[in-house]
């Protein structure tokens, strides 16, 4: 038996349960024992002054790459889960593009019992769509969800064949699991590394238009109407995007999508000098994407915040701009980067960016937690929506330093993250 | 301390339109050395250049090493391709290397974009562009700059069309740099597959029919057409692009003017321009091969007045 946590007059901000009020929360045995109210001290209990900061259900993010099996040099379940709760995630979602790629139960339940060991956030692995993520046979979606597997993705690519996207949506109806894509037309996209725009003729770098990735967002809601199976689209870059996710979502369509912290926050101006920090798949687009985007999360088209966290080893993003790879550490700055561009400037309230980090990946994921209710599991995240502090990448939980945001200034930082009732991260 | 130039030559994008002017006016004088018997000065005598290739050019490598020669440099040419790329060496290792063993120039041609200043960030040594992916080619904007100056006298006002594939094309963008920057009208003329698709924002008009550039021009700059670009899906064939974009003399003879022709070289004589108008009255292609030494002799000069003790050099082999 573990001891009591008593988190003592904060602001609780639960979206759940529409509470946006100051109280106790008291976590016991691993669940929540009671929320709201002033509540007394139970014997024993340790008791954490959390007054003058928010409490919130724990954050989810649905989007990591955990890189564990095959480049633990670069990042572990273990590491990735230590960086996920300095940034206030109680539970991340792990992406199966690993060598070899989580295809099969074996993997599944490797990287889920990593993360148990670990012992930070809660670790759910994704599942490949198709066999090595090669695009061609459907992997064991039934024998996967056994094991632990809450989503199936090919993310790192697209699934190319419509035939199987169709397949592949069908058939995890049965289990009641997302099919989560990344959109990208490779015949269009051909090998470019930035946005295609003014930038990209500037630098003379090859573009990736929007539309690569909008064939595809279009492709699959009309997938999704046919087959009744559940998209979620990932890391939507473009303001054409959100508009056919609106699209679809008015006619009913079982459709979800996802933006990252990054595109709601910088333009592909910080590509500029050939910055290899900035480049990321989908690139990171223009002022008018990132105001469609953020518009998007405002009137919920788009439902989850996320961070395609990708760490890389420094020497890998040390190099040429087209050669390098894709993509940034997103763990330990997604909140402050959600606090200053979306909720200091007023674009959305406190509530709804619980909701979209915490609240709606529970949901649509079908995961524990996202809520306070009586009950259920004791997962929460103290943070100060206000607190000022300034990105040092050396400080990072997580292997990679691959960040646009060094040196940046944030608003908005998580103090306490408690998984299970047990305080696993506290900041100084 | 750095010279009138800064540290890099690293594309015509980041000099003001002064500092062009610079090179152009101190090429003239290192352009009459090349017509001397001993074509030497001792201007960078004593300084190690290395001509960094990792992609082949016979014509611009060749230049360049005229031009370190004709200033007494010491000079060691490397072929990437043969050595440290094939073997998996990064480009960052390369640049540790070169500092390591207290080069003062290195000249760099790279298929990547952004490779020149990439390497410049992180050593010490002055750095030229001689080409990185499909970026800038500076200093073969400034013998275009400089052939156009020679023609036409002060650029402001004048008409340069560039034609051919702007999209994969580092000179392209040079020249468009360097041409704004001096006060000429720019626009580019080619199938539009071949255009960047936001060109018209970089301040550039565009022309979807060659006949309409010649009508327009007092320059057309040919761009060389890479073969591949068929392959690779952006124009039908050869044929139909030299049918429809191709500059020949058929056409030039219905320009309200006389054009004067540039073409960057290597040509596809009878793809994308005409072997009677590549050696006809109007090309001054001859005068930007002579003029690319005495360029290249200029901004080297320029830069190693970063340095004080080839600054020294320098002042006693001035021409
Ligand atoms: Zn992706
Ligand atoms: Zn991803």
């Amino acid at each position: 038996m573990s001891r009591d946590l008593l988190l003592k007059g904060g602001r609780i901000v639960d979206p759940s349960q529409g509470l946006d009020t100051i109280g106790d929360v008291l976590l016991r045995d691993g669940k929540v024992e009671a929320c709201g109210g002033a509540i007394g001290t139970p014997d024993g209990a340790e008791v954490v002054d959390v007054s003058g900061l928010v409490v919130a259900p724990g954050l989810i993010d649905v989007h990591v790459h955990l890189r564990e099996p095959g480049r633990e040099d670069v990042e572990t379940v273990a590491t990735g889960a230590h960086s996920a709760v300095a940034g206030g995630f109680t539970g991340v979602c792990a992406m199966p593009n690993t060598k070899p790629v989580t295809d099969n139960q074996a993997t599944v339940g490797f990287v889920k019992r990593q993360g148990e060991t670990a012992g930070f956030a809660r670790v759910y692995p994704y599942g490949a769509i198709s066999l090595g993520q090669k695009g061609e046979t459907l992997a064991e979606f039934g024998e996967m969800v056994a094991a632990g597997a809450v989503a199936f993705s090919d993310d790192g690519k697209p699934v190319e064949s419509a035939h199987l996207m169709r397949t592949a949506l069908e058939y995890a109806r049965a289990f009641n699991v997302p099919v989560a894509e990344h959109c990208e037309d490779m015949t269009l996209a051909r090998g470019g590394s930035m946005n295609e725009g003014l930038m990209s003729a500037k630098l003379g770098l090859k573009g990736i238009p929007a539309e690569a990735e909008e064939i595809y967002v279009i492709r699959d809601i009309l997938l999704a109407k046919r087959t009744g199976g559940h998209i979620h689209l990932c890391h939507l870059s473009t303001k054409g995007s959100v508009e056919l996710v609106r699209w679809g979502k008015e006619r009913g369509i079982n459709v979800t999508a996802e933006v990252c912290s990054h595109h709601i926050s910088l333009t592909e101006a910080a590509v500029e000098g050939y910055n290899t920090n900035a480049k990321m798949n989908p690139p990171l687009r223009t002022q008018e994407d990132v105001e469609a985007l953020q518009q998007g999360v405002a009137d919920g088209t788009i439902d989850l915040l996320v961070t395609d966290h990708a760490p890389h080893h420094y020497d890998e993003k040390e190099r040429e701009f087209a050669d390098a790879p894709n993509g940034i550490v997103g763990l330990e700055t997604a909140l402050g980067v959600n606090c200053t561009y979306l909720l200091k400037p007023g674009i959305i309230s406190l509530a709804q960016m619980i909701d979209a980090m915490s609240c709606k990946p529970a949901k649509v994921f079908h995961l524990p937690g996202g809520t306070l209710a009586r009950g259920s599991v004791g997962d929460v995240t103290v943070f100060d929506p206000a607190r000022t502090w300034t990105c040092d990448p050396k400080q990072f939980k997580s292997k990679g330093r691959n960040t646009p945001y060094g040196g940046h200034t944030f608003n908005g930082q998580a103090l306490l993250t408690v998984v299970g009732g047990r305080v696993v991260y506290r900041a100084n | 301390m750095a010279g009138p130039l800064g540290k890099d030559l690293l594309g015509l994008a980041p000099l003001s339109a002064e500092q062009i002017r610079l090179v152009l006016d101190t090429a003239i004088p290192f352009r009459e050395i090349s017509e001397r018997a001993i074509k030497k000065v001792p201007t960078l005598r004593g300084a190690t250049i290395v001509n960094l290739f990792f992609e082949a050019s016979t014509r611009t490598r060749i230049s360049f090493e005229f031009a370190e020669k004709r200033l007494s440099a010491d000079t060691v040419n490397v072929a990437a391709a043969q050595s440290s790329v094939s073997k998996g060496e990064t480009l960052v290792d390369t640049a540790r290397n070169l500092e390591a063993m207290k080069i003062d120039m290195v000249v760099i041609r790279h298929p990547a974009s952004g490779a020149a200043q990439f390497l410049a960030e992180r050593i010490e040594s002055n750095v030229i562009n001689a080409g990185d992916g499909t970026n800038e080619h500076p200093t073969q904007g400034l013998l275009d700059l400089m052939t156009l100056r020679d023609k036409f006298g002060e650029l402001a006002g004048r008409k340069i069309c560039i034609v051919g594939d702007v999209l994969h094309s580092r000179v392209a963008r040079s020249n468009i740099w360097g041409l704004t920057k001096l006060g000429a009208d720019v626009a580019v003329c080619g199938p539009r597959s071949l255009l960047p698709n936001a060109i018209e924002e970089m301040g550039v008009t565009v022309f979807n029919r060659i006949e309409e550039a010649i009508e327009w021009a007092d320059a057309l700059n040919v761009l060389r057409l890479q073969l591949e670009r068929m392959q690779a899906g952006y124009i039908p064939s050869l044929r139909e692009y030299n049918r429809v974009f191709g500059v020949t003399s058929a056409r030039l003879d219905k320009a309200p003017r006389d054009i004067v022709i540039l073409h960057p070289g290597p040509m596809n004589r009878g793809v994308e321009i005409d072997s009677d108008v590549a050696d006809g009255p109007h090309s001054v292609i001859l005068d930007q091969v002579t003029n690319g030494v005495a360029v290249r002799m200029a901004a080297l000069y320029l830069l190693a007045g970063g340095k004080p003790e080839l600054a020294e050099a320098a002042k006693k082999g001035a021409p």
